[in-house]
């Protein structure tokens, strides 16, 4: 039993410092690597256009039913004009970052783990590796460096769709003064709230796509499957572990930003 | 193992090269020495280790115990600057080609050049389509690996092993999946370019006349060792078991196949 304890944890231990080796490889092979802006501009088309729809719709939803929740709750103390400033603080400092980046797991990060599997077991990493070629500089980097642009932009979608979505349901369907509510949004969004928003966009970015990276590039390395099992084993992990790691992350920014003036 | 007729110009020398998987030894001890400029072949039957062996060679697996000198240096885990000057000077035709199937014909065989070399990109193109018209594949270079047939695929991958003029190429099965008409053609283009580039060519496969045909040297890899080095000729004289038993191949199986239509009952030596 003990044993068994040390090596899962001696285990995942080694697992860490090759992730964290494996994510600062990935940065420093970008210096200096050939074509990488055309590469870089792929990965944010995968990242960024592709996975557009699916934030706009999620933003908008989430903003639709903050709106509808709030303006109950809040009316039941008769402060429904604060209503712009729930949603808008919910939104910046909490729901667009989460949601948008596990949004993002989902359709890029599964992608991602998926694609690089296939590319392991079909021995194309193998073929990159032979001809000498940075297989971190040509496969890894351009993701990470694409997540810390798209991340953000993604992020400040997904809150700009879900103020509007909460306009509409408090203002359009619930008749609240529509100026009520915008100016009450305006005056509750501060630059802070903006600067944690954007932190916690461009960690979840580097963390999330750095591990579908990971899992997907090995792959091979599952003992307990091979093949396409393999692939979906280690997409499932992939995604299972974002998520997670979203969620985790999410709770140490905040406690280490929130107390901050 | 026969004494190797080789010269003293020794390129790739592989010395007690060992590797197991578990509790499976694939490797225990191989030998090869591979003179410059000339084509070695490696034979052996299925399942026997000769890509793993090949793998070993190329750095994709790392052999338990062993030495691998390149050119008079040992390639292993330490000496990192002695494994790039590999890299930059062998190609590597894999057995499946590895093509990235993303990319397209003229992408692929341009790849090796963008990424490992600082050459112009007006020169990258120009040798690129330069190695797809060598092997008549210039009016496909905008295509997809998907969209190639095998054996288009077969010289897509030989163009990209090729393009960055390597001394040392290593071909895991060129032939394997190949019609007989393919096989022989793809043989040809290997001694072609060998003649017309003058690399170091190291073949896994088990075509055996085709290998015989095709290569200076001739390797025989059986129950993880090299049972056999030495010229084609010296391969059809050995009296050696496991060499007869495997050139003899062909016509035991006619005298099985005889046997079986005369009613005979056969019993197998040897588990598939």
């Amino acid at each position: 039993m003990t044993r068994a304890l040390g090596q899962h944890t001696l285990r995942i231990v080694h697992e860490l410092g090759d992730f964290a080796l494996f994510t600062t490889r990935a940065f420093t092979a970008a210096i200096g690597s050939r074509k990488l802006s055309r590469r870089v501009i792929r990965a944010i088309y995968e990242q960024g256009v592709r996975c557009l729809p699916v934030i706009v719709i999620v933003g908008l939803f989430t903003g639709l039913v903050l709106g509808l929740q709030g303006y109950y709750v809040l009316t039941r103390f008769g402060s429904e004009g604060v209503l712009g400033t729930l949603v808008s603080l919910t939104l910046v400092r909490e729901l667009a970052p989460v949601l948008a980046a596990l949004m993002l797991v989902g359709q890029a990060g599964s992608a991602l783990a998926a694609e690089l599997g296939i590319q392991r077991n079909s021995e194309q990493i193998d073929a990159l590796e032979t001809m000498g070629a940075s297989t971190h500089a040509y496969l890894i980097s351009p993701r990470l460096i694409a997540a810390l642009i798209v991340f953000p932009i993604q992020t400040t979608i997904f809150a700009l769709v879900g103020l509007f979505g909460g306009y509409l349901s408090g203002s359009v369907v619930l008749n609240l003064q529509p100026g009520v509510y915008w100016s009450a949004v305006h005056n509750a969004v501060k630059g802070q709230d903006v600067r944690e928003c954007y932190i916690k966009a461009a960690v979840f970015g580097i963390l999330t796509i750095a591990i579908c990276a990971y899992n997907g590039f090995n792959a091979h390395r599952r003992r307990s499957s091979t093949g396409a099992r393999a692939v979906s084993a280690s997409t499932t992990r992939a995604v299972v572990f974002s998520s997670i790691v979203v969620l985790a992350a999410d709770y140490i920014i905040t406690s280490l930003l929130v107390n901050q003036p | 193992m026969s004494t190797p007729d080789i010269s003293t110009d020794l390129f790739l020398d592989v010395c007690g090269l060992h590797k197991r998987f578990g509790d499976n030894v694939v490797l225990a001890g191989v030998d090869l020495a591979v003179p410059r400029g000339s084509v070695i072949t490696v034979l052996g039957k299925s399942g026997t280790g000769k890509s793993v062996f090949l793998k070993c060679l190329a750095g994709i697996v790392h052999p338990d115990l062993g030495e691998i000198r390149f050119d008079g240096q040992p390639l292993d885990a330490i000496n990192a600057t002695a494994r790039t000057e590999f890299r930059r000077r062998c190609s590597y035709l894999f057995q499946s080609n590895a093509l990235l199937d993303s990319l397209t014909a003229l992408e692929n065989v341009a790849l090796p050049l963008e990424q490992t070399t600082q050459i112009p990109n007006r020169e990258i193109r120009e040798r690129s389509l330069e190695a797809l018209r060598q092997l008549e594949l210039d009016k496909h270079r905008d295509r997809y690996p998907s969209q190639l047939s095998g054996g288009m695929q077969k010289r897509l991958a030989l163009a990209r092993a090729i393009v960055t003029r390597p001394e040392l190429v290593l071909f895991d099965e060129p032939t394997a999946g190949l019609d007989p008409i393919r096989r022989n053609s793809v043989f040809e283009m290997i001694v072609k370019y060998q003649r017309q580039f003058g690399f170091t060519a190291v073949l896994v496969t088990h075509d055996l006349p085709e290998a015989l045909a095709a290569s200076d040297q001739v390797a025989l890899l059986d129950g993880g060792r090299m049972q056999f080095q030495g010229t084609p000729e010296a391969f059809n004289r050995s009296d050696n078991p496991t060499v007869c038993a495997f050139r003899d191949s062909a016509g035991a199986l006619r005298d099985t196949i005889a046997a079986l239509r005369r009613g005979e009952t056969i019993t197998s030596k040897e588990e598939l």
